[in-house]
């Protein structure tokens, strides 16, 4: 009742952030960058937003907007539609049944727990596109593209804590 | 005030849990929907797609811009630093070219001359559009390219898309704006080749690894590493004789070809449009450009 329509505003700005910087990285992740090989090792981006944000602001990441997101990503990159929704929904999923495990852990129990959910997440969509496509999928590109993702994951949530620290804090 | 919205809220709560769940389900539900309808090749979802792609396009133009441009200036760099070497090489090469022009102007004299004798017809011409490429994001899974070209430039499902090198892939699915590209090295691409010495016919299948397999080809016909494979232009919109690659491996395990295409290097491609899907194809229309 004593919000004026900008504090209103500003609140929802602020409120969208994880869903924002989740869709920004998407993006970004698309545009061609010319390195060799690159488009192979890409690292899956969205699965660090998702991970981190439903660890600490599962209240800001809602499944529609998730399932928006992966829908948009089997879009660009040319999979099956479904699939990158269905993995980041499960995702979702699992860490938010065991986000009380995480809150106030270490930063290095978050990195050990975000290696089984990369694990599991290319897992399932080698299994998920093998079934689809009927034939046995190299896994290995899958793998480097793991490492890559594993080794993004500091980096991306250093970015991420500093947001929420400025952005969100009592929102 | 403060006690009544509490009191709603507890009753709330486990209502607004339920719903979540129920909408959770319905989500997954969705996303399996969506799998199956599109291993059922519905024609709404591919429509969807590209009309999603049409509009995602021009964000992921103007973000493939700054990558392009800083990735030129890496290129540049290089390049002047290995600008003497690179000297000498052009030399020789331009000493040797010139031979070669002279052999080729002689060949197409004869040609001309020749086909003349024969009454040959000529082939169709053939008119490309150029696109850049605006989006790579494969994944580890599928090889293919966003290009920001589409329908309303002319291009259409099952062209060829080129680079100066050689061959890139097919056009896979069409929008206004534009079109994905199905590398030859993705698991779903198939492209009918021959070798270029001896003509025979085969499959070049990629199987998402960098060096596509050379597949059906006669028993006892001869290949050897170092064989240069083209298109051969059998049943499709291809014209004869792209360059594809060289063979680099023969083994009971298979045959391997080593694309021409610098993957990491493509900014730009041509969609050609030969005219094979159409009787009454414009056969000059001038090659059309965009940037």
């Amino acid at each position: 009742m004593d919000f004026t329509i900008w504090q209103r505003l500003d609140t929802i700005a602020r409120r969208i952030l994880p869903v924002a910087i989740t869709l920004f990285l998407a993006v970004a992740a698309a545009a061609p960058f010319h390195v060799p090989a690159f488009s192979a090792v890409v690292p899956a981006v969205t699965l660090i937003s998702v991970y981190y944000w439903t660890i600490f602001r599962p209240d800001l990441m809602p499944a529609p907007a998730i399932f928006a997101i992966g829908l948009f990503q089997d879009i660009v990159s040319g999979v099956p539609l479904g699939v990158n929704a269905l993995v980041l929904l499960l995702v979702f999923a699992v860490v938010l049944g065991q986000r009380r495990f995480f809150l106030g852990k270490s930063f290095l129990v978050m990195w050990w727990g975000f290696v089984l959910i990369v694990a599991g997440a290319f897992a399932g969509e080698w299994m998920i596109l093998s079934s689809l496509e009927r034939t046995i999928l190299d896994p290995l590109p899958a793998a480097f593209q793991g490492a890559v993702t594993l080794a993004l994951f500091p980096f991306l949530t250093r970015l991420f804590i500093r947001s929420q620290q400025a952005l969100l804090r009592g929102v | 005030m403060k006690q009544r919205k509490g009191s709603v809220l507890r009753l709330t709560t486990p209502v607004k849990v339920l719903v979540q769940r129920f909408a959770f389900l319905a989500l997954i539900a969705a996303t399996f929907a969506l799998m199956m309808l599109g291993k059922a090749d519905v024609v709404v979802l591919e429509r969807f797609r590209s009309i999603a792609v049409d509009a995602v396009t021009p964000i992921l133009d103007g973000l493939s811009r700054p990558a392009a441009t800083i990735s030129d200036l890496a290129n540049r760099v290089r390049e002047i630093a290995a600008v003497d070497e690179e000297n000498k090489r052009l030399r020789a090469d331009n000493e040797r070219l010139l031979h070669w022009q002279y052999a080729a102007r002689e060949l197409a004299t004869e040609n001309e001359q020749l086909k003349a004798l024969l009454n040959l017809t000529a082939p169709p011409a053939q008119s490309f559009v150029t696109a850049r490429v605006v989006g790579d994001a494969g994944g580890a899974f599928v090889r293919s390219l966003l290009v920001n070209a589409g329908e309303r430039d002319g291009v259409k499902k099952g062209q060829a898309a080129v680079t100066g090198n050689g061959l890139v892939g097919r056009v896979v699915t069409v929008g206004e704006r534009s079109a994905r590209v199905l590398l030859i090295t993705d698991l779903n691409s198939r492209i009918p080749v021959e070798l270029e010495s001896s003509r025979e016919q085969a499959i070049l299948a990629g199987d998402n690894t960098d060096l596509p397999q050379l597949v059906h080809l006669a028993d006892r016909a001869p290949v050897s590493v170092g064989e240069r494979v083209v298109t051969s232009g059998q049943a499709s919109a291809f014209p004869p004789g792209l360059p594809v690659g060289v063979v680099t491996a023969v083994s009971d395990s298979g045959i391997r070809v080593q694309p021409y295409i610098e993957w990491s290097r493509l900014a730009f491609i041509r969609v050609i449009d030969f005219g094979t899907n159409g009787i009454l194809a414009p056969s000059f229309e001038r090659p059309q450009a965009k940037r």
